[in-house]
């Protein structure tokens, strides 16, 4: 069992790859100390695929997420886009490759310039790329407002006179209005109701199927996520415990922190799950994680001998499928 | 089991505005809390639900006023009470929890203090006891090591743990109706479970009834005994839990159930947005609230306000069709 | 056609920053909102007035009747009365208008300009610059406003111009700080972050969006402070460090007064009222301002 290399070309569809991206917070320039937010994160996307990124409140999904965007910078690693370097690119060159890749956030409303109405939002990308006329910009962000499902002729309005969903729909609208390949979505429905929930989510898929984008969804639920992405990556604590593709990882987790999480969803059906078969795990996601242990030792109910002295690497357990726990490994068994 | 109700509320009515221009935004809301017994109040953001539970504590503040029907808690009327009456019920005979446990608590107290002073402000204690009380509230939520923790302020807390806090003082005079609305939202879902779990256990233990308000119909299939589903100011439909999962018979019950499986379940089920979005209660329609949006409306729901109608004695919903399927079958 | 081409590009380069009909909302907004109307038709007649000062007033500010002195209001061919040295009133309020209202308005529209700028800069860019910004104004800031300005006009030649640089000097740290708070409120906004997202440069963004949600509460604080700085500037001129008797301004004209309120109250109340009214004006209409950039709070 030596380790993975890293040097494996990736496949010849792979459209964004992040290699050991890890950033820290609050330490001072030098030294490691502080939080390690993302922690040696290695990923891949695929054309037109939709890659999950499920984890719960500190997990480090949304610093991954904008680490991916390149608007923090990472204390190492890279991120590159159909091969590009896109975090180290000099600033003229990344201002280019932003049009590959743009974001819908959580908070829709105040994601938009209240100042602005919301075909000058919408037109916005291109007016910072300076790209197009005026009038091929108003005539583009009208298109897209009628994409999105709604009308254009409310261009003229401002964001404050939306709802929630219009304002999503809005933001959507404006991350297409370069015509991104990838779209990296950060939360972007969990503050939604489940009938808005539903509309977002079909337009999102129905754009996918349309143009053939390739996402990046980032959540903390669970259910959304197995809903509509290909493969999913679980994080715990700024690491990366288990990727592979959505039905297998639910249905069959290989790290029991997935399992854990998938125990603890409420099903909307009470003849499958009443409060007394909701999982419980100890603990909460907080403290320091020591440097040469799993970061889920201490919750772990499964947690033997090697947890506590040797961090688990992230091993293939099946193809396509990988976790970071000691029971995975050979000679644990 | 036919114990008295604790809590029975009929025909509350409650507006924002005035009479002309306005927005009723609780209209007509029935129901009757058992003791022991735990009832969901569900509902999309703006149906009325937090609206419901703040009138039931008189807790509205202007331009809203209750205008019309009875809140009636154990045989005692509350909206014939003064407001100081009202003080005494608040926190004492209703136990509340709310949505977000770090806005709920004030940050310039300890959490020992304001467990406390809860238990103060509704019973004469000495401090000495009121400490203790508040150690042992404290230790059954699940607080541990809490005769140290009691000095500690909110903001050394993670949120599961908050959210235990306003439990605890929530239950501190042993209440005999609980309103939680929304007490798991703001967190995790690990957490979540553990809050559920806990609210549970204790509300068995106490034989309080309680009424859980949520917009989340997985927290609703595990938590409930009974579920009333709220759409626009109005309930329109109320079942046991398990009739409502397995036998909606409102539309909209049946849409949001169809959204949620299309949203969690695997992708066999197809996606089906309820289209539209509600009605804005300043300018409501006229007839059945539902109706701009449903999939089987008739002319008679655009012109004629749905009541509910009786399936059972468990059931009920506000549709037309219920007339229609007793006729056929 | 080609006319049809050119029209539809007018209109869509306002359509980048929100179209003429948005604009036209804007307007009307400002319109709806009395107080800010019925004070901008004050400020602009009171201007209008100090103007046309030679032409109204007929006789010069300091051109003494020694026959009419302490003239009560209404009396012929001084309308407004006189003071105890038969100077007549209305003359001295619009002549002393110009100065009052300069100093008023200038120094506060001057250090509101370089404290946003200052501000804009401390809070967008952090760090160091926003070290030194701050840690430079906070030697200004430590001083009592009239004080400095007391300090700052005695160690030049008494005048309008010290006048009008100590009150700027004055004010410069007290805009940094309202616009740095307001900058960092705004920069974590999810809004800014899809402009990075899109590819907006620092600078744009610090001007296309940052600046405007900043300049709102700028301008509302230097309204509130105008009416103040006629009073502070009167106070300079009061201990001989701003403009020279004879000169009027209406502070001087308050507190030279004083000392014949009892025989002559109206040479006080005039020139009180004068600065009650337009410190009022200014702050109604920095409301309406405020209101009308801002497009939450539009009526349709």
């Amino acid at each position: 069992m030596a380790e993975t290399s890293i040097a494996t070309t990736p496949p010849p569809d792979t459209l964004l790859e992040v290699v050991g991206l890890s950033k820290s917070f609050g330490g001072r320039r030098g030294r490691t100390s502080g939080i390690r937010a993302v922690a040696d994160v290695d990923l891949t996307l695929r054309r037109g695929e939709t890659l999950g990124l499920v984890g719960e409140s500190g997990c480090g999904k949304s610093t991954l997420s904008r680490l991916i965007l390149s608007l923090l910078e990472p204390d190492a690693g890279q991120v590159r886009i159909a091969g590009i370097d896109f975090t180290h690119a000099p600033e003229r060159h990344r201002r280019e490759l932003r049009r590959r890749i743009q974001v819908v956030f959580q908070d829709a409303l105040s994601s938009l310039n209240p100042r602005m109405t919301i075909g000058a939002n919408i037109a916005e990308p291109m007016r910072l790329q300076g790209l197009g006329s005026a009038a091929l910009r108003r005539t583009e962000a009208r298109r897209l407002l009628g994409l999105v499902g709604l009308r254009p002729e409310h261009e003229d309005r401002y964001p404050h006179e939306f709802s929630g969903g219009q304002c999503q729909r809005i933001a959507i609208a404006r991350a297409l209005m370069l015509q991104p390949e990838i779209i990296v979505f950060d939360e972007a429905v969990s503050a939604l109701d489940v009938s808005i929930r539903a509309q977002i989510l079909r337009l999102i898929l129905d754009l996918q199927r349309q143009f053939g984008l390739s996402y990046i969804f980032i959540s903390h639920d669970l259910g959304v996520i197995k809903r509509i992405c290909d493969r999913i990556a679980v994080m715990y604590l700024g690491q990366i415990v288990e990727i592979g593709p959505a039905e297998t990882v639910c249905r069959a987790p290989r790290h029991p922190y997935t399992a854990a999480l998938l125990r603890a969803i409420p099903i909307a059906d009470p003849r499958r799950m009443r409060v007394s078969d909701l999982g419980q795990i100890e603990g909460d996601a907080v403290g320091a994680v020591k440097p040469d242990a799993c970061p889920f030792a201490p919750r772990c109910p499964k947690q033997f001998d090697p947890c506590d002295k040797r961090r688990p690497a992230l091993i293939d357990v099946a193809p396509g499928h990988q976790a970071a726990c000691h029971l995975n490994e050979p000679e644990a068994c | 089991m036919s114990a008295p109700a604790s809590l029975v509320v009929t025909d509350l009515r409650t507006r924002f505005g005035s009479d002309r221009v306005g927005a009723t935004v609780v209209d007509g809301v029935t129901f009757t809390l058992l003791p022991g017994r735990t009832t969901a109040l569900v509902g999309e953001s703006g149906c009325g639900k937090s609206a419901t539970a703040l009138s039931l504590m008189r807790l509205i503040d202007k331009p809203g006023r209750i205008i019309g029907g009875s809140v009636t808690l154990n045989g005692r009327d509350l909206l014939g009470l003064s407001e100081s009456e009202m003080e005494q019920v608040r926190g004492a005979a209703i136990g509340m929890i709310f949505q977000d446990p770090l806005t709920s608590l004030n940050p310039a107290l300890t959490i020992g203090q304001q467990i406390v002073e809860t238990l103060q402000a509704h019973r004469p204690m000495s401090r000495a006891d009121a400490d203790r009380t508040a150690i042992d509230l404290l230790t059954r939520v699940g607080v541990t090591d809490a005769a140290r923790r009691i000095g500690d302020y909110p903001h050394h807390f993670s949120g599961g743990m908050r959210q235990r806090v306003l439990i605890a003082a929530a239950i501190s005079c042993s209440p005999s109706v609980i309103i939680a609305d929304e007490p798991t939202t703001a967190l995790d879902v690990t957490v979540q479970a553990k809050i559920l779990r806990l609210l549970h256990d204790l509300q068995g233990a106490m034989g309080a009834s309680l009424l859980l308000i949520t917009h989340d119909l997985g927290v609703v299939a595990s938590m409930a005994d009974e579920v009333l589903v709220m759409y626009a100011g109005r309930i329109v439909e109320r079942a046991d839990v398990d009739t409502l999962f397995h036998d909606p018979r409102h539309p909209y019950t049946k849409a949001l159930l169809a959204c949620v499986a299309g949203i969690e379940d695997d992708r066999s089920v197809p996606l089906e947005p309820i289209g539209g979005s509600a009605p804005d209660l300043w300018n409501p329609p006229v007839g059945c609230r539902f109706a701009p949006r449903c999939p089987v409306v008739q002319d008679v729901c655009r012109s004629q306000d749905q009541p509910l109608r009786r399936i059972s004695a468990e059931h009920e919903a506000a549709c037309i069709l219920v007339e229609e399927d007793r006729m056929h079958g | 056609m080609s006319t049809l081409d050119t029209s539809t590009s007018i209109d869509a380069a306002r359509a980048d920053r929100g179209s003429s009909r948005a604009r036209f909302w804007r307007m009307k907004s400002f319109a709806r909102d009395r107080g800010a109307v019925v004070s901008a038709t004050l400020l602009a007649a009171v201007v209008l007035a100090v103007v046309l000062a030679p032409t109204l007033a007929g006789v010069g500010p300091d051109d003494a009747d020694n026959l009419a002195r302490y003239a009560p209001m209404g009396t012929a061919g001084h309308l407004l009365g006189t003071d105890q040295q038969g100077r007549d009133m209305l003359a001295r309020l619009l002549f002393g208008g110009r100065v009052s209202l300069l100093i008023g308005v200038v120094p506060t529209v001057i250090a509101g300009m370089i404290g946003l700028g200052l501000g804009l800069m401390a809070g967008y860019w952090r760090g160091l610059v926003d070290q030194i910004i701050m840690r430079c104004l906070d030697v200004v800031f430590a001083f009592p406003m009239v004080l400095l300005a007391i300090a700052i006009a005695g160690s030049m030649r008494p005048g309008v111009l010290t006048e009008v640089i100590a009150i700027t000097v004055v004010l410069i740290p007290y805009f940094a700080r309202l616009a740095r708070t307001a900058t960092e409120g705004i920069v974590p906004m999810p809004f800014i972050e899809a402009a990075r997202a899109a590819g907006g440069t620092r600078l744009t963004i610090m001007l296309r969006y940052v600046l405007p949600n900043v300049f709102s509460p700028v301008v509302v604080y230097a309204t509130t402070l105008m009416g103040l700085m006629i009073v502070v500037g009167s106070g300079l001129s009061f201990i001989g460090l701003g403009v020279q008797p004879p000169t009027a301004d209406w502070g001087a004209m308050v507190a030279e007064g004083r000392v014949v309120l009892r025989r002559a109250p109206h040479v006080t109340i005039l020139p009180g009222c004068a600065i009650l009214l337009v410190s009022l004006a200014f702050n109604f209409l920095g409301d309406g301002i405020r209101d009308a950039l801002d497009p939450r709070t539009i009526r349709r």
